[in-house]
């Protein structure tokens, strides 16, 4: 049975790791995320989880303990944030081509410099490319169920590649929230045991991580790039299986009050409740606004996506990351990729959204959804707009 | 030369184990002693073993796919992290044996990398493994400069040996730095096993890496791996360098076990630096003086570690 109860975001993620009964937990202290491994810790050091933690040196030896204990065939976990991502960035491509299936969480922050420990996409935009599965939860419960559903996709056999749980730092990692907690039963339901595709094993000796030359190094990237590709099929089919078992809806992208919308926003993240009041208020004045939300941004989903942008004349970006002197805004810029192939397409106003943890106001959203009706009503794509910037 | 040299009588290959977890056709250069060491070391610790190798001459010459030399299971993962890696297995292992998910028995995890990989890029990764008290062994195998990618210096060259990146010239005698002395930081981290070892020494490496399994936490050998190559001399002195190495003084053979020191190949006459140094186009440029001066540091370095002998550390 579950439990109804109040619990930081933190913590719960902690719980779920707990009830997915991780074998190995290896980590490196880093604001915001240190209350998921002080709270994993706990859970060993009183017995409640029969693990190892790895208390390691750097962020660095993190993941590569993370790569070792996973390729002895133990279920691995691992979380960070910021500089320790960016530190770790050498190794997060060596985990999805040796086919480990580690599972992370990063409670997303900026990156240095200015040095600021606040909540942006800074950290997890710079690792876009890195070949692993990446989910965005919006609040503290999307935070437990995709984090027992991580597990479960990163181990299926048809994928077995390592998977993300972005969720924003502090404004989600930090927040008390009401959920409702799987029991053990409930999780191990769900999550068979975890059978690797191959193991360190002394009875079968293989070597893992060989010298790629010339001949190979094409093929083995074009495998690991449609491995990544075709999750998408087993991605949809567990989050079915996770709606079956917990009653909770999960979709590659989902969208809120967008089918009969004018304009619509994408978001990405826990700023996605606040737009969401934001919309609910120009609904109440007859203002028709809609939002897309970004569940999956890898591998990207292109046709959910046009499917829900439809023949929609404005979709407004929000961004949580800036692309210096390129396409300013990531996502955006990927947004915009999928749309090229369409045969219409809408205009796509990009704003650039609380950077460094700049606090992202119901009023700013309201500011934002102007734009889009200005530019559906002048039929031109303003300039990308950093939102609150003060000149 | 052959009439100067002791003859290396005491070696015989049928004492050691015949069948060999490091095969080969392998891709490694004529002469290559850290090859040699390897093989040594892995028929020595024998099947139920799992490699983390780092990034390297070693891991490049062994497992370019789809060929491997590696009979028992091997990991790379990348340069400076072989020992997290190493760790990460050890941890995977011990916790799925705890929960009785795999069999329970004794498999050595060994994590392995070069000077490079060691001295330099993979310090702290290594520091950190051997603090944590992992069950493992870590063996740098010291061919003493960055060879996989050219001759360049690490921290772990040879004083006033010439590298593509500590070259002899008009206003420098080559690496200016004294070699950096891993053993002893790595005895800093009072791990219960500590060694220096030699493929030119084959019973005293056997011994040492039999010790090195057999206690529980981590231990770590730094084994001496002559790279004709690199050193710019002939292949087929690899084994003489590496005995004239240890009776010059310039690698000594010891152990700290439980923090005590102990010379395992105890050389109250050292031999003359010359008698190493000119087999080797990397010292070629020394003048006397240099030369006199390296060896002064030599004996002063023996002599202490001498001193420190029976003392716990």
């Amino acid at each position: 049975m579950e439990r109804r109860i109040g619990m930081e975001a933190s913590i719960a993620m902690a719980e779920a790791v707990g009830l997915c009964d991780a074998d190995v937990v290896s980590a490196y202290p880093i604001t915001p995320q240190t209350h998921i491994v002080e709270h994993l810790s706990e859970l060993v050091a009183n017995g409640e989880l029969d693990a190892n933690f790895v208390p390691v040196e750097s962020e660095h030896s993190a993941m590569s303990v993370c790569c070792g204990s996973s390729a002895a065939g133990a279920r691995t976990y691992t979380a960070t944030s910021s500089q320790g991502l960016a530190l770790m960035h050498e190794i997060l491509f060596i985990a999805p081509a040796l086919r480990l299936p580690i599972v992370m969480a990063v409670a997303n922050r900026s990156l240095s410099g200015p040095i600021s420990i606040w909540n942006d996409h800074s950290d997890i935009m710079a690792e876009r490319d890195i070949g692993w599965i990446q989910v965005f939860v919006e609040n503290a419960q999307e935070a437990i169920d995709l984090t027992i559903w991580s597990f479960r996709i990163a181990e299926d056999k048809r994928v077995s590649l390592p998977t993300i749980v972005n969720f924003d730092g502090f404004i989600l990692s930090h927040m008390i929230e009401p959920v409702l907690m799987p029991d053990r039963e409930q999780v191990q339901d769900f999550l068979p045991p975890f059978e690797p595709l191959q193991r360190l094993d002394i009875d079968n000796p293989v070597s893992m991580g060989p010298v790629g030359i010339p001949d190979v190094y094409t093929e083995a990237k074009y495998v690991q790039h449609k491995l990544l590709t075709d999750a998408y099929g087993p991605i949809v089919e567990t989050f079915g299986e996770l709606e079956k078992h917990f009653g909770r809806k999960y979709r590659p992208v989902e969208t809120y009050r967008a089918d009969d919308a004018d304009v619509l926003l994408l978001t990405m993240g826990a700023l996605g409740e606040t737009a969401m009041t934001a919309v609910d208020e120009r609904r109440k004045r007859g203002q028709k606004v809609g939002l897309i939300k970004l569940r999956l941004f890898r591998p990207f989903p292109y046709k959910d996506l046009l499917n829900a942008i439809g023949d929609k004349p404005v979709l407004g970006v929000m961004d949580r990351a800036v692309s210096f002197g390129g396409p300013v805004g990531p996502v955006a810029s990927e947004v915009k990729a999928a749309l090229f192939s369409a045969r219409k397409h809408p205009l796509v106003p990009e704003f650039i959204v609380g950077l460094g943890g700049r606090d992202t106001s119901i009023a700013d959203f309201h500011s934002i959804f102007d734009d889009l009706f200005e530019a559906a009503e002048r039929d031109t794509t303003p300039d990308p707009r950093f939102v609150g910037l003060r000149e | 030369m052959a009439t100067t040299f002791s003859p290396i009588s005491v070696f015989a290959a049928r004492l050691m184990p015949k069948e060999q977890r490091f095969v080969s056709g392998h891709r490694a250069c004529q002469g290559c002693a850290e090859a040699l060491a390897v093989r040594m070391v892995h028929s020595i610790l024998g099947r139920n073993t799992i490699v983390a190798s780092a990034t390297g001459c070693m891991e490049i010459i062994s497992s370019s796919y789809p060929d491997t030399a590696w009979t028992v299971p091997w990991i790379h993962v990348a340069f400076e992290n072989a020992a997290a890696v190493a760790s990460g297995v050890e941890a995977g292992l011990s916790i799925l044996m705890k929960k009785g998910k795999i069999p329970q028995r004794k498999i050595q995890v060994v994590g392995m990398g070069g000077d490079g990989g060691t001295a330099d890029i993979g310090l702290q990764s290594l520091s950190g493994a051997m603090e944590r008290g992992h069950d493992m062994i870590y063996i740098c195998y010291d061919n003493e400069a960055y060879m996989n990618t050219g001759i360049q210096r690490s921290s772990s060259t040879p004083y006033g040996a010439s590298t593509t990146t500590s070259p002899a010239g008009s206003l420098s005698i080559g690496q200016h730095t004294w070699k950096k002395n891993i053993p002893m930081i790595m005895a800093g981290h009072k791990i219960p096993y500590v060694a220096t070892a030699s493929p030119s020494y084959p019973f005293d490496l056997a011994q040492k890496v039999k010790k090195a399994a057999k206690v529980k936490g981590p231990a770590y050998l730094h084994i001496y791996a002559c790279c004709p190559t690199g050193w710019r001399m002939k292949p087929d002195m690899a084994v003489q360098i590496g005995r004239l190495a240890v009776e010059t003084g310039v690698f000594p053979l010891y152990e700290i076990e439980q923090g005590v020191l102990r010379i395992t190949h105890k050389t109250p006459e050292l031999r003359p630096l010359k008698e190493y140094t000119k087999h080797q186009g990397r010292f070629r440029h020394l003048d006397d003086a240099t030369l006199e001066e390296i060896e002064r540091r030599v004996l002063d370095e023996y002599r202490k570690l001498e001193r420190r002998e029976g003392l716990a550390l």
